[in-house]
């Protein structure tokens, strides 16, 4: 089986008011894959129930292949959005206490812990209170007891607020890192140049539903618009945009040029060849810019939740 | 995984190492003992006053039975009218003056005899004298009647009547008073045990909350295990906080002793000695004996049982709700509003423990009460003494350990999805709701 996780038509109400409504996504193994959606979404809900914090109404959690049962709670490693740690008790003591709960023997913690806190240079925290270190302290030991018992699946809910760019950095390569040492990581969050960054697959879930899901590229490619950005050099700006918005279909276009080059966009039907927009381009002027316009996260984000 | 033994082993310890926990652990006992020290410090202040009573007694009959003591000296005068006397004392320092007249022993006029002094005496120094001039009078007056007072002495019968139930369960007056102090004792050491680590445990599960620590938690560990690690852990520090209490007072008992030179049992004091001669009364000293047979004759097996049992029951009742709470609020000052429900039925438990029980431990309001699970432990506790049939203790405990395990299910589910809850102060309507879900 290619999909670690298999969430199955989930469903959950909370009262009156639907959370999930038969919700389905896949995340294929060795992925790292983007949980998108607005604030409110369900999005919480559904790492919930795969956390088994709380139980769905409807519907299956599938984990490797096996319904996701209690012996799963080693093979997750779950980073939540409001995290803290506790206050008064020492680093080394709370990691300790927190492996042990995931299942780890205190001799085995004791050495992985110590490989973390030396890989990410915070060994002299390890008699420290919680309360004695700042928040972007706390959040690296955070991290090391998420990802400390070595789950298959590794979740995390907004991993990089409350850390610096450097530290986000680092963190970041850490994911990566365990990413190709064969663990699967769904990423939550609302930073949409680390999806674009990060993610091989994503999810949008929009008012408890799933509106959109699939591999980054495809659902690029499918919201993919036809258009180009280009910029000319000419003599008369107003005669040239003239002539080209007779053949094509064109709207001005912003961006950044070191000279008072014409800037527009070009769409183009379904059918129709770039290079014969090319052509026809150089043919008129000395082309200087010519990119084709990828939908961006963001603008996939934004337009999806809006047509909702 | 069962990781009971791991949360209970971490509240424990933290409860345990938290500063404020070991400072109250060893600072009340030594305070308690201090303002014990001070009392018989103070008290020792006034070992060495004297006091001086003065004595005109216009009949010469009574005069010859106040020997000087160690802490009282009687000064008698002779042939003196009051007026000079009273002149006289009102001049000294003395305590004051006991007036006896000529018409005593006549039975016509009561103010035969006053006492008069510039503060008003002791209770129980007007009481002694009183006791003491009575029993001297009425000899005289039995004597002058012509009535043997050997032989009155003689026939005097003492009555204490035994009480025995048909099942041949003997009980007396005395044994009573003796029930009456063990079950209130345990009664309300299980009421303060409650109010005390409940608090505790509600305040430990709001912690969890506010440190957002929670939801990591829960990502292992069922709720109901972190509910139940939490309340067994903060009741293990509870019953190791009682226990060097209980180990400290001992040792701090014979240490101020010691250094202070204070016997706090036989501190001799001006009341110590009027105490004393009391306890020299036969019927008081058989009393004591009485008192000492009726501590044996107690169902102590039962009693330490059933003390056990109820109190873990009843504790672990009253904790499951405190964790609810805690579960369900994000700061302390938002608990008052919970708080309420559960502290009535237990002040309601002591109330009747303390003002029914006594009056009728088997009546109708105290059995009734025995049973319901949220008053049981306290007046089950202060009814056993009295001797309760097995068959209703054995009821109200399966009665209570029933109730702690639905309570325990709802609060389980309040507690799940209480902790999850941020910002907003729930109401029991929201509660009720969550218990759904």
């Amino acid at each position: 089986m290619n999909n670690l996780l298999e969430v199955n038509k989930v469903s959950k109400h909370f009262g009156e008011y639907k959370a999930l409504n038969e919700v389905s996504i896949a995340v294929p193994k060795g992925s790292i894959f983007g949980l998108l959606g607005p604030n409110g979404a369900g999005k919480t809900t559904l790492i919930r129930i795969i956390n088994q914090i709380t139980m769905p109404d409807s519907g299956t959690v599938h984990l490797d292949g096996d319904f996701l049962s209690p012996m799963h709670i080693k093979d997750i490693g779950y980073l939540p959005e409001e995290r803290g740690l506790y206050k008064s008790m020492k680093v080394g003591e709370q990691a300790l206490y927190l492996a042990q709960l995931k299942g780890l023997s205190k001799t085995e913690a004791n050495s992985r812990l110590k490989f973390w806190f030396d890989r990410l240079d915070i060994g002299d925290w390890w008699n420290k209170k919680i309360q004695e270190l700042s928040k972007g302290m706390a959040q690296k030991i955070q991290f090391v007891v998420t990802v400390l018992h070595e789950p298959k699946l590794l979740i995390f809910d907004e991993p990089f607020s409350g850390f610096d760019p450097i530290n986000a950095n680092l963190i970041k390569d850490e994911i990566l890192r365990l990413r190709d040492l064969g663990a699967t990581v769904i990423f939550s969050t609302h930073r949409m140049e680390s999806v674009e960054e990060l993610c091989d697959d994503i999810a949008l879930i929009h008012k408890s539903n799933k509106i959109l899901d699939g591999k980054l590229v495809d659902v690029k490619r499918a919201y993919k618009i036809n258009t180009f950005e280009v910029g000319l050099r000419s003599e008369n700006h107003d005669v040239l945009k003239q002539d080209i918005a007779e053949k094509f279909s064109v709207s001005n276009a912003h961006f950044k040029t070191l000279e008072n080059e014409l800037k527009l966009n070009i769409k183009l039907d379904q059918d129709e060849n770039p290079n014969a927009l090319l052509n026809y381009l150089t043919s008129k002027a000395t082309v200087s810019h010519f990119v084709e316009l990828i939908p961006s996260v963001n603008d996939i984000f934004i337009q999806t939740v809006k047509n909702n | 995984m069962n990781h009971l033994p791991l949360i209970i082993k971490r509240e424990y310890l933290t409860k345990v190492r938290n500063k404020s926990f070991i400072i109250m652990t060893f600072l009340s006992p030594i305070i308690f003992m201090g303002l014990i020290a001070l009392v018989a410090y103070l008290s020792q202040l006034n070992k060495d006053k004297i006091r001086v009573v003065t004595v005109l007694d216009e009949t010469g009959l009574v005069q010859d039975m106040f020997n000087n003591t160690e802490h009282t000296h009687y000064n008698i005068l002779e042939h003196m009218s009051l007026q000079d006397a009273k002149k006289l004392v009102n001049e000294t320092d003395g305590t004051g003056l006991l007036h006896i007249s000529l018409n005593v022993s006549t039975e016509d006029d009561e103010n035969t005899i006053s006492f008069y002094s510039k503060e008003a005496p002791s209770l129980g120094f007007i009481t002694d004298l009183e006791r003491r001039l009575e029993k001297r009078l009425t000899n005289l007056n039995l004597k002058r009647k012509g009535v043997d007072i050997d032989m009155i002495n003689a026939s005097k019968i003492r009555v204490d009547i035994l009480q025995e139930s048909f099942e041949g369960e003997k009980t007396s007056k005395v044994d009573s008073v003796i029930k009456l102090i063990f079950g209130g004792a345990a009664g309300y050491l299980l009421f303060m045990f409650i109010i005390i680590y409940g608090n505790m445990i509600m305040r430990s599960v709001i912690e969890e909350k506010t440190s957002r620590i929670i939801e990591v938690i829960i990502s292992s560990v069922k709720p109901i295990q972190l509910m139940l690690g939490k309340i067994i852990g903060t009741s293990l520090a509870g019953i190791t906080q009682f226990v060097i209490w209980l180990i400290l007072g001992g040792v701090l008992v014979s240490l101020t002793s010691i250094f202070f030179g204070v016997d706090m049992t036989e501190l001799q004091t001006p009341q110590r000695e009027i105490v004393n001669q009391a306890m020299e009364n036969p019927e008081i000293n058989a009393q004591i004996q009485n008192a000492a047979n009726a501590f044996f004759s107690l169902p102590l097996v039962n009693l330490v049982i059933a003390f056990i049992l109820f109190f873990i029951g009843g504790y672990l009742l009253y904790s499951s709700f405190y964790a609810a709470i805690g579960a369900a609020v994000d700061n302390e000052t938002d608990t008052q509003q919970f708080m309420m429900p559960i502290i009535m039925p237990l002040v309601l438990a002591v109330y009747i423990g303390v003002f029914t029980v006594i009056e009728d431990p088997h009546g109708t309001v105290s059995t009734i009460f025995s049973f319901i699970p949220l008053t049981s432990p306290v007046v089950m506790l202060m009814r056993i003494p009295f001797g309760v049939p097995l068959w209703q203790q054995i009821v109200s405990l399966l009665l209570l350990i029933g109730t702690f395990i639905v309570t325990v299910w709802f609060a389980a589910k309040i507690y799940r999805v209480g902790i999850l809850m941020y910002g907003k102060k729930p109401s029991y309507k929201e509660l009720i709701k969550w218990i759904k879900y």
